[in-house]
């Protein structure tokens, strides 16, 4: 049998636009996280150097008391998504197939201890209604560029972004890219808010692909009483009063950092603040406790969970 | 044997058609990405810069949002928080002396390629030539030059150079672009009929450094030493709102010095022109 040239070379135009010439990676596993970066990191409650806040995000940042988590209301308050960059804790990723196809449906980042879980939906389904309801998880959607999954998460709560010391709203954007190389994944989160940034807050993180599996699963949250006297008397609301947070100055008197700089603001992330802080920062004396350096951690693991309360298995 | 019908051998030849063209676009989805974009004839290999997956020309601007309080400031003496470090190695540091390094003329040891990348500043990348990248900072003046493999080497990667050690080192850059053919299962399942098919887009740019001389990754004293060797990934993200970012995923390992690899991922942010470009000598003080 003779098959004319020009019938073939049309078979085989069809054949190569039509094939899937995708360039998408496997993220599953376990990721360990390796960066040597102080994303979820600072021993000072007040310490907002390099964020982009709003006025309204630094008061709410100010106003707010770590004791209000010991709220019964409060303890089963989760982070929002943003916590996968700064959290202690490392990514679990699935891979979620269509039952029919077994293309890929979604990746799912598992939830850890006080992280919900985090679907990013692959099929192009669309994001809910802004008045649909938000969730501690919010909704995220992905598609591949190249090698890189590029994810949009919506509609999640008000929530903690840097370990207690900043806020997002729930009308918060989060823009993820996890880029894969080799046995690193690098994510970067670019978080969008008209409420309590004035600028997109940017963070990386790397992370290093692990056997160790995730041994501090989400689990069924379960108040207990952490504050007695906030039991005894539920009407108090723990806060600070503009003005009033005793810990302002901590990171001044440590460090010799300006208060203007303490305090965050879009200006504090760029090069030439350097200029205007100049004159006013004295390298402080020789530090003598506390100094880090020390010899790598045996684990990166968290503890196990408590026997009862927060983030332990529910009783029977 | 029985006779073929004209039928049969219609049919025949349909199914030949289809089995080759099966077999043709198997073929084409093994082959590199460049031959699924229509040019299916053996190329001359090109130019690292004709092959460019991503643009990084252009000036960006770091931005600062992580460990703030050791890039923007000079920390104390003795501040190793957030780094792991070897017993020699904090030793070298405790022994940092500030005076000692201006009086010996080194001011630029806290700008050698460890560290460059994450002090605050701006970085101006262009094309030397047609195989070399060069990266020039306002913040301590430093240039650091990507090389590329020349084309005609077909990606071999050239030894690095015996030559003297320095700050900036001899850095083998390479691209990487995306795979072409990939599991069924890391397909989306797109929910609509007429979703058109994906195109490899993008990439990254892989470079390794070596020949360093020694320096500082903090600049209060937290030693490299000349054998570092550092691996890094420049990616891209180009956003639907005009904003392009670009992060630079590094790897340093230095046995001497570092008990495991030290890991960051600077943050740049691009600008539209060097109307904010302000050259600055090192300093070992500010």
């Amino acid at each position: 049998m003779r098959v004319k040239p020009s019938v073939l070379a049309v078979l085989v135009a069809v054949a190569s636009s039509a094939a899937p010439v995708s360039a998408q990676v496997d993220l599953t596993g376990t990721w360990q996280r390796v960066a040597q970066n102080d994303n979820g990191f600072s021993r000072e409650p007040v310490d907002l150097m390099g964020m982009p806040l709003s006025a309204d995000g630094r008061a709410k940042a100010l106003s707010y008391d770590i004791a209000a988590l010991s709220a019964t209301e409060r303890q089963c308050q989760m982070y929002p998504p943003y916590y996968a960059l700064v959290g202690p804790f490392p990514l679990q990723i699935v891979m979620v197939p269509d039952p029919i196809t077994q293309k890929l449906l979604a990746w799912k980042i598992l939830g850890w201890g006080d992280r919900d879980e985090t679907i990013i939906w692959m099929d192009g389904r669309p994001h809910p209604s802004k008045y649909a309801p938000h969730s501690h998880g919010g909704f995220t959607t992905g598609a591949w560029e190249g090698d890189t999954l590029t994810a949009v998460t919506t509609h999640a709560k008000l929530g903690d972004i840097k370990r207690h010391r900043g806020f997002s709203s729930d009308r918060a954007t989060l823009t993820y890219r996890f880029s894969r190389h080799g046995d690193l994944l690098t994510v970067v989160g670019i978080l969008e808010d008209p409420v309590y940034l004035a600028e997109p807050f940017v963070l990386t993180e790397v992370f290093r692909l692990s056997t160790n599996m995730n041994n501090f699963p989400l689990t069924a949250c379960e108040p207990i009483e952490e504050l007695p006297h906030l039991h005894e008397n539920p009407e108090i609301a723990p806060h600070y009063l503009p003005g009033k947070n005793p810990s302002i100055n901590e990171v001044t008197q440590k460090y010799n950092i300006p208060l203007e700089a303490v305090l965050g603001g879009p200006e504090t992330m760029y090069p030439e603040y350097r200029k205007k802080i100049k004159d006013k920062y004295v390298m402080p004396p020789p530090c003598k406790q506390g100094c880090g350096g020390g010899p790598p951690l045996q684990t990166q693991t968290p503890p196990s969970p408590p026997a009862g309360g927060r983030g332990a298995p529910p009783r029977k | 044997m029985k006779p073929v019908r004209r039928g049969d051998a219609a049919a025949m030849r349909g199914f030949v058609l289809v089995i080759a063209s099966v077999l043709v676009g198997m073929v084409l989805l093994d082959r590199p990405v460049d031959a699924q974009r229509g040019n299916p004839q053996p190329q001359p290999p090109r130019a690292p810069r004709a092959a460019a997956p991503i643009d990084l020309t252009g000036y960006w601007v770091s931005i600062v949002t992580q460990d703030w309080r050791w890039r923007m400031v000079t920390p104390a003496k003795g501040d190793y928080q957030g780094l792991q470090l070897t017993p020699a190695a904090r030793k070298v540091a405790d022994a940092w002396d500030l005076a000692r390094d201006e009086a010996a003329g080194e001011q630029c040891k806290s700008y050698g390629a460890p560290a460059l990348m994450s002090v605050p500043g701006r970085i101006h990348i262009t094309w030397q030539d047609d195989a070399t990248l060069k990266v020039d900072t306002d913040a301590g003046m430093q240039t650091r030059l990507l090389r590329f493999a020349p084309a005609e080497s077909r990606g071999d990667v050239k030894k690095p150079s015996d030559g003297p050690r320095t700050w900036q080192g001899v850095s083998q850059a390479q691209w990487l672009t995306p795979r072409p053919n990939v599991p069924l299962q890391l397909r989306p399942a797109d929910r609509t009929a007429d979703t058109p098919p994906l195109r490899p887009t993008g990439g990254s740019l892989r470079v390794v450094t070596t020949n360093l001389r020694a320096g500082y990754l903090r600049k209060n004293g937290v030693p490299y030493s000349e054998n570092t060797v550092m691996t890094e990934h420049w990616d891209l993200y180009k956003r639907p709102n005009g904003e392009e970012w670009l992060t630079i995923t590094t790897q340093i390992d230095d046995p001497q010095y570092l008990p495991n690899a030290r890991l960051v991922a600077p943050i740049f942010k691009k600008e539209p022109d060097g109307s904010r470009w302000e050259p600055t000598p090192c300093s070992a003080r500010w």
